[in-house]
């Protein structure tokens, strides 16, 4: 099994050079017959939503595929629903999926659900989003000490907002509890955008965001970045240290990765290589990373799958130490 | 007087050529994408956003702007017409919409929507204009303590929607709450009731299957009973002089209007309600206030107007976060928000102030919508009314194929088509044995916001009861949402004490 998925990653890879040098002459092998359905595990206006129109927008702009791509909601159970509508679309040659860190965590919470995330074609690895500390400028907090301080005396009356359960946001607040010893109560809602306000409106005392979920607060003077889990300070966000510098060996992304499905041809998987390659390097793509900051490298094929059996051991540790598997 | 000088400054911007093509472009649009189950604002905004790249990014938005105001106004036309929700935000409206076409009220009832869908609207950008960075405040203001309060006063509005039989209005009500359990918990990440592995179960019950199936296949039957098969045509007429007469009865719905108007902006600036759940809320209250309650849900004009007025005053409403906190205020304004990344604008706080002319374009632009969305309906009735002439034997099968598509097109899934037609059978069966059904319609779209907003106060206080009461907006809307609980208590001993009086 390991080895015809080597063989047909190996030869996607030959295929996209020989893509590479002839270009649209090769191109003539394989096109989409019908408009292709790009799935997003998250409902309408959530953040994995808004990139995949986002990047349906840019491949109208430019024309970068012959046949249109739609975006369709599968939002059930944190992306169950989605990973099984695509892995039983075994083979199609029409259906991506736009993925996140639910892409491990989902899996490994219910292994029921027999998701083998190796046996997804390896498309394109297009971002890794960032995550910040970040608290209400109301609060006085200016640095992680304050922030210490303060979660500390409030003890389980610290209120963490994030989004969803036993994912990102709740996984970066464990390690915070663990870090430095504190008690915060994880609060769960529905979307970055919604956990923005909460702490704009001093609901919560604090959140894990994304940036842009919270940027428009932050551009406002609302709320306060204190710190990244970033491996270096993010440009937009140049007063904010690392959590490496603060002396806690800690590096936390979230993927933003278009995978096919299982089985998709290897003509197919060259072909949508090229469109989202082509998606990564468009103006408005690049633009769009450096003002939400968003970093990460175009990673495709077996660097992509080295890059998921990294991740998706760094989850399962993650997940047991919470007890959540 | 700085508003008035900048919303000139954005009626020149919404009366260029190009823009005002798309404004009235948008409505016409929207009304049909309104009218056509399975299609709602949420699927006609996302279908076009990528296109809107063409043009200039306030162009852009004052074109979809259109569109989800026009889907407003359209969304009434098949639930009056056809008895099929077109769109969610036009489930309330079929409560009263269609009983008044059976009447041979058709025209009656598209002019009430229609006027009421404009009053709400133009009430709604006054208030927005006026008042948008302090009602910002008011939305930031409401945590989920607010929101549960908020859901409980909606509840207590309804206890009296199913008329007199407030045992039968409970059961209704919890058949939609078990209904909207389904699927995914956000607090634990279980899913629950998803009967083994149903993977058509994880995503929820969409309201709108259950709205359809009830309404749509459910009223099919019985009108098929009823008519014993029978080629019936139903009566309707319509003169230039019966609509005119239309207006009339504007002075018998004014205060279900001006309820809907107010009501429905409110929900709508809430982040997570929208305008389905604004126009449920207007009805209930309505029909509260109204001085003759029993008519409801037989087609009272009021019980036309109040949700009319609401999802459009609503659907502005629900711009207010997205303009100024970044928060959605509804699913289509979610969709919207998303396009704002794409021409490049960041919403937000500053929004009003980096980027004025998009601003006030909008604005202005909805004043103008609003105006074309009326004036379009109103010319459109007489083609309206001429389906309801069609005989019942070609009407029933029409609205079979509408009632299918709109239960595939929110989730496109075949399994809430088979859904939809067994609530459909139910939705009949319970209609034979009196059951009133637009309480479960009302659960199914509360429950999981009461739910959730009541789970996240209690784990944000600490599994403390009083949570509701300790703060002053929440602590005000449970008290009243507690009076009307018990109204019709009061009501039921008041009339059995009077009785023993006079026996």
């Amino acid at each position: 099994m390991m080895s015809s998925t080597h063989f047909r990653s190996a030869t996607a890879i030959a295929l996209g050079v020989v893509l590479g040098v002839f270009g649209g002459l090769a191109n003539a092998d394989w096109a989409p017959k019908k408009p292709i359905e790009l799935v997003v595990m998250a409902g309408k206006g959530g953040g994995a939503d808004k990139l995949a129109r986002f990047m349906q927008s840019i491949v109208e702009k430019n024309d970068l595929s012959s046949k249109p791509i739609l975006p369709v909601n599968k939002p059930g159970g944190s992306g169950a629903e989605a990973l099984v509508y695509v892995k039983q679309k075994q083979g199609d040659d029409h259906t991506l999926l736009v993925t996140l860190n639910s892409f491990y965590t989902t899996p490994l919470r219910q292994p029921a659900l027999g998701i083998e995330i190796m046996s997804f074609a390896p498309i394109a690895r297009m971002a890794e989003d960032t995550f910040l500390l970040w608290v209400n400028v109301d609060s006085g907090i200016n640095n992680v000490d304050d922030f210490v301080k303060a979660a500390k005396s409030a003890g389980n009356k610290w209120i963490m907002a994030g989004t969803g359960k036993g994912q990102e946001d709740q996984l970066l607040t464990s390690f915070l509890n663990s870090a430095y010893g504190l008690d915060m109560k994880y609060v769960p809602f529905k979307g970055g955008g919604r956990v923005a306000k909460e702490l704009a409106g001093n609901h919560a005392n604090s959140t894990v965001n994304n940036p842009s979920e919270q940027l428009g607060f932050y551009e406002a003077g609302n709320t306060r970045a204190l710190a990244s889990f970033t491996p270096e300070r993010l440009p937009l966000f140049k007063d904010a240290p690392t959590f490496k510098e603060l002396g806690k060996d800690f590096v936390y992304f979230m993927q933003r990765s278009v995978v096919g499905a299982p089985g998709m041809s290897p003509e197919a998987e060259a072909y949508y290589r090229k469109v989202f390659k082509a998606i990564y390097d468009s103006a408005e793509w690049q633009d769009y990373m450096k003002k939400k900051s968003l970093q990460g490298d175009f990673l495709t094929g077996d660097g992509l799958k080295e890059y998921w059996g990294r991740e998706y051991k760094i989850h399962q540790k993650m997940l047991k130490d919470i007890g959540e598997i | 007087m700085e508003i008035f000088s900048l919303l000139i400054e954005g009626f020149t911007i919404a009366f260029e050529p190009l823009n005002l093509g798309l404004v009235i472009f948008g409505c016409a649009l929207g009304l049909f994408i309104g009218a056509m189950p399975g299609l709602g604002s949420v699927n006609g905004v996302a279908i076009l956003l990528p296109m809107t790249f063409l043009v200039p990014p306030t162009s852009a938005i004052i074109f979809l702007g259109a569109i989800y105001y026009g889907a407003m106004y359209g969304g009434a036309i098949s639930s009056i017409m056809l008895g099929i929700p077109g769109a969610s935000t036009a489930v309330a409206t079929t409560f009263d919409g269609r009983p008044m076409a059976l009447k041979g009220l058709a025209d009656q009832a598209l002019v009430t929507a229609a006027t009421a869908s404009f009053i709400g609207g133009t009430i709604s950008i006054i208030l927005f204009t006026l008042f948008a960075p302090p009602l910002a405040k008011v939305a930031l203001a409401f945590g989920a303590a607010e929101e549960f309060a908020l859901m409980m006063l909606a509840f207590a509005t309804f206890i009296g929607l199913g008329g007199d039989d407030i045992p039968k209005t409970l059961f209704s009500i919890f058949i939609g709450l078990v209904l909207s359990a389904v699927g995914l918990d956000i607090i634990s990440g279980q899913p629950r009731l998803i009967f083994g592995d149903i993977t058509g179960f994880m995503h929820g019950i969409n309201f709108l299957v259950l709205a359809i199936g009830i309404y749509g296949i459910g009223e099919m039957l019985w009108t098929i009973e009823t008519s014993k098969g029978e080629m019936t045509v139903s009566q309707a007429n319509v003169t230039f002089r019966r609509i005119v007469d239309g207006f009339r009865t504007l002075r018998r719905t004014f205060k279900a209007t001006m309820i809907g108007s107010f009501l429905g902006y409110f929900v709508g600036i809430l982040p997570a309600a929208g305008a389905t759940p604004g126009s449920l809320m207007a009805y209930g209250v309505a029909k509260t206030v109204s001085r003759e309650p029993e008519t409801f849900g037989k087609g009272n004009p009021e019980g036309v107007a109040a949700p009319e007025s609401a999802n459009n005053a609503a659907s502005t409403g629900s711009m207010l976060p997205m303009l100024t906190l970044g928060i959605p205020g509804s699913p289509t304004t979610a969709i919207l928000l998303g396009g704002m990344v794409i021409w490049g604008l960041e919403p937000g706080p500053m929004l009003f102030v980096e980027h004025r002319d998009f601003v006030w374009g909008l604005i202005a632009s909805l004043y103008v919508a609003n105006a074309f969305a009326l004036l379009i309906n109103i010319a459109f009735i007489p083609a309206f009314i001429w389906v309801l002439r069609l005989p019942f034997t070609i009407l029933a099968p029409l609205i079979f194929i509408l009632c299918i598509v709109g239960g595939y097109g929110p989730t496109q899934d075949m399994h809430d088509v088979w859904l939809m037609l067994g609530f459909g059978v139910v939705g009949y069966l319970l209609r034979k044995l009196d059951y009133p059904m637009a309480p479960a319609v009302l659960a199914i779209v509360l429950g999981p916001l009461a739910e959730i907003s009541m789970r996240q106060s209690l784990l944000q206080s600490g599994g403390n009861v009083f949570v509701f009461f300790e703060r002053p907006i929440s602590g005000t809307i449970m008290v009243i949402a507690i009076i009307l609980f018990l109204l019709p208590l009061i009501k039921l001993v008041r009339g059995m004490l009077g009785r023993k009086a006079t026996g």
